[in-house]
């Protein structure tokens, strides 16, 4: 079945008569949501979908916004949905979409990601974290770093090493890994920001059953390459008002508080301004351009503008509080539980802002992917193509 | 915000782009251009009659009943996009556009006839106001006793090529024939040769009167004037930056292609984030123009103060990655960069529209 934007529209209605938001628990709410095929209309039915154009999950959500309906708080859970989603739908087996798409949706289950390492970041294929196969069981032992929300995840997506013999991007495997075995090691790695959002995570004799491997045995390169896509593009998809996000915060200040005011602030506020805006557009035409079923390479280049932006808005701020800039909201140590950056105050934005461009890859990796896919640049001479992993220096 | 932009181009407007690209490909070449910027006529009279009478798209802005075509600046916007990628040396933005924007301010006899004609492509009219400006002045160079024009005004861009001034003084806007006695054209030796300047002096010259105050259709021609120019900017920056990931791509040094050095790479990926968003703002100032809409004075400060420094540094990028070719003057890069340059300071610079833009949005100076 296919469904056009007035039968969908029709259906949520139907979907809200039989669930009243105001009377239903929200845990119910959102399974039945799940159920109904109203999620993310455009994956399978069964699946929290309807097989319905993934444009018209606007229709849906709007409906639902406007009925007051619980939302699954996608913020807290944005590796699971941004990323671990799409890679199980791609390429999980029946019986793993039955089990993780649901609670994944829900928020009763969040996902983080074990593939960064000590020794592999941008060179993410360089990871040495090893799965070693033995009956139906892996047996994974390694140490994965920068895991955003491991102490909150209670399943991960993993990549490890399980051909050494081979060159690195084809001795890889992907597999789900269940945060609650016995081996897995979750501590805090405290930020410049003073909380431990990220963690280090020690892998030691965890079994994987065979069963949890995504893709197949030696394919893991090809599979991290959908959850990398989908979480590059996740960023950018939403609609925003003129002056939401950063700038607004200091706009508002400037607005505000007249006694701050210097001409350099004016000049340097005024132009990021209209960077701000410009990009609002970009991101508007981007996401017109998939509405129209014309996906254009746009996307790719936003997480860039966006970094950059977040870091020189945040900056400004900083410097236009002036006494105030040199104060801090909250040292304490804390785990939270999502990025929030409208919730605190102009030193933790400035702070946090710097990750922006090296999380998702560094700012230097999307560009090389720019002129590479996008511009169809010639890629740097490369030295370890055909050399196997075990050979390579590190 | 009342107005949601569409931001896309409907296939009508592509369908036009391949048809404007096809004849520009035929007939206005790099190299075409280069001689006639040389010549004692820079402008392109067989082009212009082309692009004016055989496709009708001088008359893009004017409503059918008055003469023209009907369409809107979403369509002209494409048709400078295209005339940019060309540095095409035709009177379109400064006829097509501010000179018919302004006539589209005034009533009466006189300005329809006019605005007809222009929209017919067989007259060429310019605004006789300096390139450089971006609002009506307090004080005009050119005053009117009774409806004998005298006074003189510099760097009024395609002058040359013009058969009619619009003229605007404190008594009014008016019309004057550039043949008609006691009006001169000097040319000016301009930074752009594809869109020269010109000195246009009246002594006495006959005027008639389009309208009793002329700042608001100066006004309006000005914006609709700087709206439309992002997309020439546009045009011009993804000339430059196709042309340069080309070549770079064949260029081989140190045994490599140029265009495999990362230093070289991230400047190009670069260039093409800016080329992006500068296209988001070309559509938003074009839509907004098209749509009449309310937000049409701040998406085109928004557009015109992103628009100039992207299209400059696409220029300048361009011309430092070809190396020695590129500061030669037999190759067209010079062209764009020269374009570029003047296209900043045309129509009010990139500071000016922040300043303008910072009262819009109520981000006062301190
Ligand atoms: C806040 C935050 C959250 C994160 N969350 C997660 C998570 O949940 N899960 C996870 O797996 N990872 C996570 N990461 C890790 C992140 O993906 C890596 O930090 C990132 O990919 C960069 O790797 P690296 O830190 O090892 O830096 P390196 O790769 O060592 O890079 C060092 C510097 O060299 C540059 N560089 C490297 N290679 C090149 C090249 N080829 N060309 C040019 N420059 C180059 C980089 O850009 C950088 O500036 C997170 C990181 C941050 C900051």
């Amino acid at each position: 079945m296919s469904a056009d934007a007035a039968e969908l529209r029709a259906l949520t209605q139907e979907f809200l008569a039989a669930h009243p938001p105001a009377s239903t628990p929200r845990e119910e709410f959102l399974r039945a949501r799940f159920d109904a095929g109203l999620a993310w209309v455009h994956y399978p039915q069964g699946l929290g979908g309807l097989d319905a154009p993934r444009s018209l999950q606007a229709v849906v959500d709007a409906e639902l916004t406007a009925a007051g309906a619980p939302d699954n708080d996608p913020r807290r859970n944005g590796i699971g949905l941004g990323m671990a989603a799409p890679t199980i739908l791609r390429y999980g087996t029946e019986e793993q979409k039955k089990r993780f798409l649901k609670p994944l949706w829900t928020g009763e289950e969040v996902w983080c990601q074990l593939f960064s390492e000590p020794g592999a970041g941008s060179d993410l294929a360089a990871l040495g974290t090893r799965a070693v196969l033995d009956g139906g069981t892996w047996t994974v032992d390694g140490q994965k770093v920068w895991t955003s929300g491991a102490h909150n995840a209670r399943f991960a997506i993993l990549i490890a090493r399980t051909e050494p013999d081979v060159p690195k991007h084809k001795g890889i495997t992907y597999f789900v890994c269940d945060m609650t075995d016995p081996g897995v090691d979750v501590r805090p790695l405290r930020q410049i920001t003073g909380e431990a959002e990220f963690n280090e995570v020690f892998l030691t004799g965890v079994k994987i059953p065979d069963a949890h491997r995504l893709g197949e045995i030696g394919d893991g390169w090809k599979v991290a390459q959908t959850t990398l896509n989908n979480e590059r593009v996740a960023i950018g998809g939403a609609r925003i008002p003129r002056e939401g996000g950063l700038i607004g915060l200091a706009a508002k200040t400037w607005r505000e508080r007249p006694e701050l005011r210097t001409q350099d602030l004016h000049q340097r506020l005024v132009k990021l301004w209209v960077e701000a805006e410009v990009a609002r557009l970009t991101g508007e035409r981007t996401r017109q351009q998939l509405v129209a079923g014309q996906p254009g390479p746009e996307g790719a280049g936003m997480k860039l503008g966006f970094a950059r932006l977040n870091q020189e808005i945040s900056g400004l701020e900083v410097e236009l509080l002036g006494e105030e800039g040199l104060l801090y909201d909250d040292w304490t140590l804390r785990r939270p539980e999502l990025v929030d950056f409208e919730g605190r105050e102009a030193g933790y934005r400035y702070l946090r802002a710097k990750g922006n461009s090296i999380e998702g890859g560094t700012s230097e990796i999307l560009l090389n992917i720019v002129a590479e896919r996008v511009l169809g640049l010639p890629p740097e001479p490369r030295t370890d193509k055909d050399v196997a992993w075990k050979d390579l220096s590190r | 915000m009342s107005h949601q932009p569409d931001l896309l181009y409907t296939e009508e407007e592509e369908a036009l782009r391949s048809a404007v690209r096809d004849l520009l490909a035929d007939h206005c070449d790099a190299a075409t251009v280069q001689t006639r910027a040389e010549s004692d006529e820079p402008h392109d009279r067989a082009l212009w009659k082309n692009l004016a009478e055989s496709m009708g798209l001088a008359g893009l802005l004017v409503p059918e009943e008055r003469g023209g075509q009907g369409a809107t600046h979403r369509e002209a916007a494409v048709v400078l996009e295209e005339l940019g990628r060309a540095v095409a040396p035709v009177p379109y933005l400064t006829s097509a556009v501010v000179a018919t924007e302004a006539l589209l301010a005034c009533e009466g006899e006189e300005a329809a006839t006019l605005l007809a004609a222009l929209a017919s492509g067989r007259t060429v009219g310019a605004l006789a106001v300096p390139l450089s400006d971006r609002a009506p002045r307090d004080e005009w160079g050119v005053r009117a006793d009774a409806a004998a024009l005298t006074g003189a005004v510099t760097g009024v861009a395609d002058a040359a090529a013009a058969d009619v001034f619009l003229v605007p003084t404190a008594d009014g806007l008016f019309a004057v024939d550039a043949g008609a006695p006691g009006v001169t054209v000097t040319p000016q030796t301009s930074l752009d040769r594809t869109r020269p300047l010109a000195a246009v002096a009246f002594d006495g010259a006959a005027g008639r009167l389009l309208a009793p105050t002329a700042a608001p259709a100066v006004r309006r021609a000005l914006r609709a004037g700087a709206g439309l120019l992002v997309s020439e900017q546009l045009g011009l920056s993804e000339w430059l930056l196709t042309e340069t990931v080309r070549y770079t791509r064949e260029r081989n040094q140190f045994n490599r292609p140029v265009g495999s050095f990362q230093a070289l790479k991230h400047r190009l990926a670069q260039l093409w984030l800016e080329t992006v968003n500068l296209k988001a703002a070309a559509r938003g100032a074009a839509d907004a123009l098209a749509a009449g809409s309310e937000d049409a004075d701040i998406a085109v400060a928004v557009a015109q103060a992103y628009a100039a420094p992207v299209a400059v540094h696409a220029a300048e990028e361009a011309l430092q990655l070809h190396g020695g070719i590129g500061m030669t003057w037999e190759h067209p890069i010079h062209l764009y960069l020269k374009r570029a340059k003047a296209d900043s300071i045309a129509l009010g610079t990139a500071g000016r529209h922040r300043e303008e833009l910072a009262e819009l949005v109520e981000l006062w100076a301190p």
